[in-house]
């Protein structure tokens, strides 16, 4: 296979991972059409992405949704059970969950290749940004959650409740449409819902996975995991001539010259396709190390 | 030496987290998450 041919080709293979989990993770296709959801064993199992369990298609649960309600009151014991599957995940992938494995992701990344004059690397104030989806973690899914109880010590899931997109597109909106119940009990909550999924639609066109860098909380907690994550990236500073092509080519504003193991950083390989030298790779933390 | 403690470090971590899993599993938490994941979930679908 050549070079070229072999570059595209790998361009490519993400891509399919991503539609492929994405169909796998909502493979209950008898959902769509009835307007039901999948209600077998699979659903106690935590999927890595953002992927909402009232999905009609969804086979596992949303481990943010999971975590919230595993916290959400009081008197709830450790949530042991969620957080293992978060740490066992973003452990052994990082933030490669985001770039490979949510389906949320996917549809931002498939609406930024729409065509569109007006396209933004990064929104103003982008560095300010990025800590937002750190505050909305620990407000929305932690704080609230636990806190906020009301008189009978229930408390909800906030950021399912107030916030999440995903939620609206692949639980709400699906099920408002095939449900007349569902449909008939629609408030002012839902169409606040739909205006905040609309914003990060339409603001997916123009940035590239706007939600993902500035307000997703799961893209938070695996990216506190991507520095010591067992897929991780590596710069050789010998073989770097420092001539940021891989900066211009990262998508989500990463400097893989100096920190490739950015919390930020999706792991979409971008860098290393661009890189003229090879100097980026993914790092083998079993491997012994080169001798130079 | 920074790879190595980074690895010791990586493994505890993974091994924490299938510990949490495997204690979660005998709490009952399993059943929990199902219990809730099974119903469509209001909050999340912008309706409770």
């Amino acid at each position: 296979m050549g070079k070229g041919i072999r570059q595209k080709f790998a361009g490519h293979i993400r891509l399919l991972v991503q539609v492929f989990f994405a169909c796998i993770t909502n493979g209950f296709a008898e959902g769509f059409a009835t307007g039901s959801i999948y209600q077998g064993a699979f659903k106690r199992i935590c999927v890595p992405g953002l992927n909402c369990y009232s999905c009609p298609g969804a086979l596992g649960s949303c481990p943010l949704g999971s975590l919230q309600n595993s916290i959400a009151g009081r008197g709830k014991p450790f949530p042991f059970y969620v957080l293992g599957f978060l740490t066992v995940f973003g452990i052994v992938l990082g933030r490669a969950v985001c770039g490979f494995l949510c389906p949320f992701g996917l549809i931002q990344e498939l609406l930024n290749k729409i065509p569109f004059p007006l396209k933004r690397k990064a929104l103003p104030g982008d560095i300010y940004f990025r800590f937002v989806k750190y505050v909305i973690l620990a407000l929305f899914v932690v704080i609230l959650p636990v806190f906020a109880v009301n008189a009978y010590g229930i408390s909800a899931p906030w950021f399912c409740k107030y916030i999440c997109p995903a939620g609206t597109l692949e639980g709400g909106l699906p099920l408002v449409l095939t449900d007349s119940g569902i449909r008939s009990s629609v408030g002012i909550l839902f169409f606040i819902k739909l205006a905040i999924l609309a914003a990060v639609l339409i603001f997916a066109v123009v940035v590239y996975r706007p939600f993902c860098r500035y307000f997703c909380p799961l893209g938070a907690i695996y990216g506190l995991f991507n520095k010591i994550a067992l897929i991780r990236m590596t710069t050789d500073q010998g073989k770097c001539i420092s001539c940021g092509k891989c900066e211009d080519a990262c998508k989500m504003g990463v400097d893989p010259r100096t920190n490739p193991n950015s919390a930020e950083c999706i792991r979409c390989g971008e860098c290393i396709r661009k890189c003229p030298c090879k100097a980026i790779s993914v790092e083998r933390l079993y491997s012994r190390p080169s001798q130079q | 030496m920074r790879r190595r403690v980074i690895l010791v470090i990586s493994v505890l971590l993974l091994l924490t987290g299938v510990v949490f899993i495997a204690a979660g599993k005998a709490l009952g938490q399993d059943n929990a998450v199902l219990g809730k994941a099974i119903f469509i979930c209001m909050e999340c679908i912008g309706i409770g």
